[in-house]
C-alpha cells in the first residue's frame, strides 16, 4: 500500500530542493539536461504507475510520449499554432485516446502476452511515423518556433527561454507527483494496487478488474503524454525513435533501477540512468556495452533498486541506533 | 417460509473429458445452512466456482432469486449480493487486516472512479470493514499485516473479507480448512451466528462442524448429485453411507 | 499486373512467411516450456546474418560460412543460456524482459565492435544465382526458392522431431504442462539448455539464408523480434503450429500490404494481430 515513509521524504525534499535551486548556480547545459530529466521522471512515473502500482508490465508506453511529441510537432509545424494552452492539453488528450485504444484491446490479454502486445502496438505507431512522408519519415521533424504560454496575443510564459522551460519542467513534475500520490491513497488507487496484489480476489469481491487496470493504463497514458510534450518542446525534434522500443525499455530501466512501486524512485532512477548514460557516452563510443552490462548487474543485484536500498537501509539504521524514548503524544 | 434464494438447472461443466459437475439440479432454501459433502474430487469446489461466476458452466442455468445468472462474471455475482469465501487462503498479504476489509467493503461504493479524496476518509466504507473484522473476530488484529499472523487467523479473515461486501448468500468453501480445534469452535460459532440473517452454502469435511451447523445437506460424488435433504434424511441414506459416509474412516 | 506478378508476390511472401516461422518457433518453446521472455532472441537472427557475411568472406563460399557459423550459433545459445538465462527461470517476468534487453545492448555493441555497423552484402552462389523466367518480363530468383526449400526441410525436420522423437514428446509435455514435465523427473536443466541452444540456431540459421537476399544491418535483429513476436501472439504461446500459421500469415499479410499500401505497409501486421485479439486473446492454438 502506497505511503510516504519518513526516508522518502527526505529524498523528496532534497530532490526539490535540488532540481527547485540548480538553475540559480548551475551552468546551461545541465540545465538543458536537468529538464530532460525531469522530464522522464514524469515519463517514469507514469510507467511506475501501471508497473509497481497496478502490476501491468508494459513494454510500448513510449508510444504515448511519442504520439504526443507528434502532436505538438502537428500543431507548430502544421497548423502553425504556438499557444502551450491549446496544444498542451491536446497532446495529454491524443496520449490519452491512444491508450484508451491499445489498453482497451491490451487488457483482456495477461502476462507475457500483455507484454508482447503492448510492445506490438507501440511498434505500430512508430511504423506509422516511419512510414509517412507527411510526418517527416525516419528523418522526423525539426521546427524553430517553441509553443509558448499565451493568452490571445500576450505571451505569458516564453518556453525559448530555457529556464521558462526548465521551471515549467519541474512544476509539472511536482504536480505529477502529487496527483499521483494523491491517486494512490484513493479508492481508485487502493483498488487498482489490490489489483496488483491479487487480481482474482478482487474479482470475487465485486470489482471489473478490466475497467480499473483500463483507467490506470489511460492516466499512465495521459502522464506520459505530459513528458512527450515538454521533451518535443526542448529538443524542437521528433522524429520515429521517441516511440521506438528502446525508449521503452529505457524507461523501464529508469522505473526499476530507481525501485517500482515507490514514485520518487522513478524520479531517482530518470536521473541516475540519465547522468550514466551522459557522463560515459562522451568516453567510449561503445557505451552501450556498458549499459546493457549495468542493466543486467541491476536485474541481478539490485532488483529492488534505489528506493529499495534507501527503505531498508534506513530500517537498518533505524535498527541499530539505540531505542529513543518516546516524546510526544 | 420456503422461499428459493439460488437454484440450478442441469448445471454441467467438463474440462476436457472429465465431468466436473455433471447434470446438477439443485435448490437453496433462503435463511437456511446447506452443506454440500462428498469425497475429494467429487466436484464440490467446481460447484462453488460455478455459482460465484468464478468459471462458466458448459451447460445448465443458475438462478438466482428469479433471475439467471448463468454465466454472468464473477465481480457482477458478487454486486448482486452472493459472497464466497476460498478454500485456500486468498488475502492481499502485504496488506493489513483493516485493509483487506476496507477493499472488500469499498466494492460496494456507488461509482468505481473516485480519485481525490483519501480512501480512509469514507466513514461507511470503514464502518462496513470493522464489522467484517469484529464479526471474524479479528479486531485486535486490525493493524497487522495479514501475511504476518497465522493460518488460521487468514482463514478468519478469508471470512471477514466476505462479510465486509454484506452479502446475503455465503458460499464458503471448506471454512475450517487447516484450522485448530480452538479456532474451529470459534468459526461455528461464527457460522451460527451468520446463519440467522444470511443464506449459508458450505463445503465442509468436518463431519461435526457440519451436522451442527447445517439445515440441508447435498452429496455429490464424481461430478453428480448423490442425495439431498435434511441431515436426518442424509444420514439415514443407504446409498449415501455406501458412497461417502462409509469410506470417510479410510480418510480423504 | 498479371497473375504471375501476385504469383511472385504469394512466393515472396511464403519464403518470409518461413523465415519468420525458424525465429518465432524458437521464441514460442522458449515461452511456453523455459517460462521465459527472450527479447534477445532476435539478436541471434542478427548475429547468424553477420556470422554468415563474415565468414562466407573468409571461406569465400556460402555453404561452407553456413556449416561454420552453425556450431558457433549452437555453443552461443548454450552459453548465454548457462550464464544468463538460468539466473531467470524463477524471476519475474519483468526482470526477464529487462535482462534480455540488456542482453540486446550488449550483443549490438559486441557486433559494433567486432564487425562494424555498416550494411554488408553477401554474394549469392553462382549455381543459386540465376532465376526462373515466368513471363517475358518477369522472373523468380533461384535462391529464394532455395530458401523456402530448405525452411520447408527444416519445419518438417523440427515437426518429425517433436512428434516422433523422445526428445519431442518431452518437450510437447513441456509446452503444455511445465510443472508436470518437472514432476516427471525429466533433467530440466538439460532440456532447457538444448530447448534454448535449438532456438538460438534455429534463429541464427534464418539470419544466415536471409543475409544474401535482405543484406545485413544492425538493426535486423530488432526488426525480426518484433514481427516474430507478433507471430507467437497470433500463434499461440507455445505453439509450433500456431507459430507456422502465424508466420505464413504475417508473411502473406506484410507482402501483400507493401503492394496494396505502400505507405501504409508498416501498419498491416499489427492490424491482422489486432484482429486476431479481438476474436482470440489466446491466439489461435494458444490455450486459455
Amino acid at each position: 500500500m502506497y505511503a510516504i515513509s519518513r526516508s522518502s521524504l527526505i529524498v523528496l525534499i532534497l530532490l526539490g530542493l535540488g532540481f527547485g535551486i540548480y538553475p540559480l548556480v548551475g551552468d546551461s547545459y545541465y540545465i538543458r539536461l536537468l529538464t530532460k530529466i525531469m522530464a522522464l521522471g514524469i515519463f517514469a512515473m507514469s510507467l511506475d504507475l501501471l508497473i509497481g502500482f497496478t502490476g501491468l508490465i508494459s513494454l510500448g508506453h513510449a508510444a504515448f510520449f511519442g504520439v504526443s511529441a507528434y502532436t505538438v510537432v502537428w500543431f507548430v509545424v502544421k497548423m502553425e499554432i504556438l499557444n502551450a494552452f491549446l496544444i498542451f492539453p491536446a497532446a495529454l488528450a491524443v496520449a490519452g485516446l491512444c491508450a484508451l485504444v491499445i489498453g482497451w484491446l491490451s487488457i483482456r490479454t495477461a502476462g507475457i502476452y500483455f507484454i508482447m502486445i503492448t510492445l506490438a502496438f507501440a511498434q505500430m505507431l512508430h511504423a506509422f511515423f516511419k512510414d509517412q512522408h507527411y510526418w517527416g519519415g525516419t528523418d522526423g521533424i525539426n521546427f524553430n518556433d517553441k509553443p509558448m504560454l499565451m493568452v490571445g496575443d500576450t505571451v505569458l510564459f516564453d518556453l525559448s527561454n530555457k529556464i521558462n522551460l526548465y521551471y515549467l519542467t519541474f512544476s509539472l513534475m511536482v504536480a505529477a507527483f502529487i496527483f499521483l500520490a494523491v491517486l494512490l491513497r484513493s479508492p481508485f488507487g487502493r483498488a487498482i494496487q489490490g489489483v496488483k496484489v491479487n487480481e482474482g480476489r478482487m474479482r470475487a469481491m465485486g470489482y471489473n478488474i478490466n475497467h480499473l487496470k483500463l483507467m490506470s493504463f489511460v492516466i499512465a497514458g495521459c502522464l506520459a503524454g505530459a513528458a512527450g510534450f515538454i521533451e518535443a518542446t526542448r529538443t524542437s525534434f521528433v522524429n520515429p525513435e521517441y516511440l521506438s522500443w528502446h525508449a521503452s525499455g529505457n524507461v523501464m530501466v529508469m522505473v526499476i533501477l530507481g525501485g517500482m512501486g515507490s514514485l520518487y524512485g522513478s524520479l531517482l532512477g530518470a536521473l541516475a540512468l540519465t547522468l550514466l548514460g551522459d557522463n560515459i557516452s562522451s568516453l567510449w563510443d561503445h557505451w552501450l556495452l556498458i549499459m546493457g552490462g549495468f542493466v543486467i548487474a541491476v536485474v541481478m543485484f539490485m532488483p529492488d533498486g534505489i528506493s529499495g536500498s534507501i527503505e531498508s537501509l534506513s530500517r537498518r539504521f533505524r535498527k541499530a541506533s539505540p531505542p529513543r524514548e518516546e516524546t510526544g503524544p | 417460509m420456503s422461499e428459493i434464494i439460488l437454484k440450478t438447472q442441469n448445471l454441467s461443466r467438463h474440462f476436457g473429458a472429465l465431468m466436473a459437475v455433471d447434470d446438477v439440479t439443485l435448490s437453496f432454501e433462503r435463511g437456511l445452512v446447506h452443506a454440500v459433502l462428498g469425497p475429494n474430487g467429487a466436484g464440490k469446489t467446481t460447484l462453488i466456482n460455478l455459482l460465484s461466476g468464478e468459471i462458466p458452466p458448459s451447460s445448465g442455468s443458475i438462478h438466482f432469486k428469479d433471475q439467471n445468472i448463468t454465466g454472468l462474471p464473477a465481480n457482477q455475482i458478487s454486486q448482486l449480493g452472493i459472497g464466497r469465501s476460498f478454500q485456500k487462503t486468498n488475502i492481499f498479504p502485504i496488506f493489513t487486516c483493516f485493509e483487506n476489509c476496507r477493499l472488500a467493503a469499498q466494492s460496494r461504493m456507488k461509482g468505481s472512479f473516485r480519485f481525490f479524496r483519501s480512501a480512509r476518509s469514507y466513514k461507511q466504507i470503514n464502518a462496513l470493514a470493522e464489522k467484517g473484522l469484529e464479526m471474524c473476530g479479528l479486531a485486535n488484529r486490525r493493524d497487522t499485516i495479514a501475511q504476518a499472523m497465522s493460518y488460521g487467523e487468514q482463514r478468519q479473515l478469508e471470512i471477514g473479507m466476505m462479510l465486509s461486501t454484506e452479502p446475503e448468500l455465503l458460499l464458503l468453501d471448506e471454512p475450517l480448512a487447516g484450522m485448530g480445534a480452538e479456532e474451529s469452535l470459534k468459526v461455528i460459532e461464527l457460522l451460527k451466528r451468520l446463519a440467522k440473517d444470511h443464506t449459508l452454502i458450505l463445503i465442509e469435511h468436518d463431519m461435526d462442524a457440519v451436522f451442527a451447523v447445517a439445515d440441508r445437506l447435498a452429496v455429490m460424488v464424481n461430478g453428480r448429485l448423490l442425495e439431498t435433504g435434511t441431515v436426518g434424511e442424509v444420514r439415514a441414506s443407504k446409498a449415501v453411507q455406501e458412497a461417502y459416509l462409509g469410506s470417510d474412516e479410510e480418510g480423504h | 499486373m498479371d497473375i504471375s506478378y501476385y504469383l511472385i508476390q504469394t512466393l515472396n511472401g511464403i519464403q518470409y512467411g518461413f523465415l519468420l516461422f525458424l525465429v518465432a518457433s524458437g521464441l514460442t518453446l522458449i515461452f511456453g516450456i523455459m517460462g521465459i521472455i527472450n527479447l534477445a532472441h532476435g539478436s541471434f537472427f542478427m548475429i547468424g546474418a553477420y556470422l554468415c557475411w563474415w565468414l562466407t568472406s573468409l571461406f569465400d563460399n556460402l555453404f561452407l560460412g553456413i556449416l561454420a557459423g552453425i556450431p558457433l550459433a549452437v555453443f552461443l545459445g548454450l552459453f548465454i543460456e548457462r550464464f544468463g538465462i538460468v539466473y531467470l527461470y524463477k524471476r519475474d517476468h519483468l526482470y526477464q524482459v529487462l535482462f534480455t534487453f540488456g542482453l540486446i545492448l550488449i550483443f549490438g555493441e559486441m557486433r559494433s565492435i567486432l564487425w562494424g555497423n555498416e550494411v554488408q552484402g553477401v554474394m549469392i552462389p553462382e549455381m543459386l544465382s540465376g532465376a526462373i523466367p515466368l513471363t517475358d518480363t518477369q522472373s523468380y530468383p533461384v535462391y529464394r526458392l532455395f530458401i523456402s526449400l530448405v525452411c520447408t526441410a527444416l519445419a518438417a525436420a523440427l515437426y518429425l522431431v517433436i512428434q516422433r522423437t523422445r526428445l519431442g514428446m518431452t518437450i510437447r509435455a513441456g509446452a503444455s504442462n511445465r510443472e508436470m514435465v518437472q514432476a516427471l523427473g525429466i533433467d530440466i536443466a538439460k532440456l532447457f539448455a538444448i530447448v534454448f541452444a535449438m532456438g538460438a540456431a534455429l534463429a541464427a540459421f534464418a539470419g544466415m539464408v536471409a543475409a544474401p537476399v535482405q543484406s545485413v544491418f544492425p538493426t535486423m535483429g530488432d526488426e525480426i523480434l518484433i514481427v516474430s513476436l507478433v507471430v507467437v501472439v497470433i500463434g499461440g504461446v507455445g505453439s509450433i503450429k500456431g507459430a507456422f500459421l502465424g508466420a505464413m500469415l504475417i508473411g502473406l499479410a506484410d507482402t501483400f500490404g507493401a503492394v496494396f499500401l505502400p505507405h501504409g505497409a508498416g501498419v498491416v501486421i499489427y492490424t491482422v494481430m489486432a484482429i486476431v485479439l479481438l476474436w482470440r486473446p489466446q491466439g489461435l492454438f494458444g490455450r486459455t
